[in-house]
């Protein structure tokens, strides 16, 4: 069982945000998730991409694609999903670029985050709103 | 076991030393969010694919930590270099402790 280095840092973060909050107060929010991602450093905006769609048709797919130049890991959150967390992408020594695609669910019209982690450990975000014609999440 | 999981892959089959290149995967999975009822009103429990790795003769290309916001049949679009002639490794790791895998070899011209 080794720790990347990822989950260490998401360990370490948790026993922190354990021992600064009551047991049962622990709420995810966007803000939270961000600061466990940059360990409480400063977000810069802009220096990441974010494509979505102005108008999701339908909530349960719709495609985005981040990119940010020299970043090691995007993280992409979901405001107002009842789960905001939707994925992290980790770019490895192999990677082209520093970019990938997927198709995410949204609950309804919301922003959504994109928090990019440059190599020289600074961050970058950038959000967009999405409106959703039919939400997603399932019923 | 999610059932019928079936993963695609599109990557090149032959590359010059070097090069850059797009890969496509996608998986049949339902994804299922944690956040759906079924008819009696009880939440369905959550049982999604929670991680998607693609390396390259051993070295990382992406590592992708999944949550339940993502769709239907996951589907990724990134980009690879390809130093060598070798293998392109897939992996998708399920809540239910299942592992999927596929496989793509690129020659070098």
């Amino acid at each position: 069982m080794d720790f990347t280095r990822r989950e260490t840092l998401a360990l370490g973060a948790g026993a922190a945000a354990l021992t600064l909050l009551p047991a049962g107060a622990y709420a995810a929010t966007v803000d939270e998730l961000v600061n466990e991602f940059t360990g409480g450093a400063d977000v810069a905006d802009g220096g990441v991409n974010l494509d979505a769609p102005e108008i999701a048709e339908n909530g349960n797919t719709v495609p985005i694609s981040v990119s940010a130049d020299g970043a090691t890991a995007i993280m992409v959150l979901a405001a107002g999903n009842p789960t905001p967390p939707v994925a992290t992408f980790n770019f490895g020594p192999l990677a082209g670029s520093s970019s990938a695609s997927t198709r995410i669910r949204l609950a309804g019209t919301q922003d959504v985050i994109a928090v990019a982690k440059m190599a020289d450990g600074s961050f970058a975000r950038t959000s967009k709103e999405v409106k959703v014609t039919i939400g997603g999440c399932g019923g | 076991m999610a059932e019928n999981v079936k993963a695609r892959v599109r990557a090149p089959r032959s590359a010059s030393a070097g090069e850059v290149a797009t890969i496509k995967t996608l998986i049949s999975h339902p994804m299922e969010s944690g956040q759906r009822k079924d008819s009696q009103g009880n939440t369905i429990p959550r049982s999604i694919i929670h991680r998607f790795t693609c390396d390259f003769n051993g070295e990382n290309v992406i590592d992708v930590k999944m949550e339940p916001a993502i769709s239907t049949n996951p589907y990724f679009e990134f980009e690879a270099k390809i130093p060598e002639a070798g293998e392109f490794k897939f992996t998708w790791y399920d809540d239910d402790g299942s592992v999927y895998e596929e496989s793509a070899t690129v020659e070098v011209s």
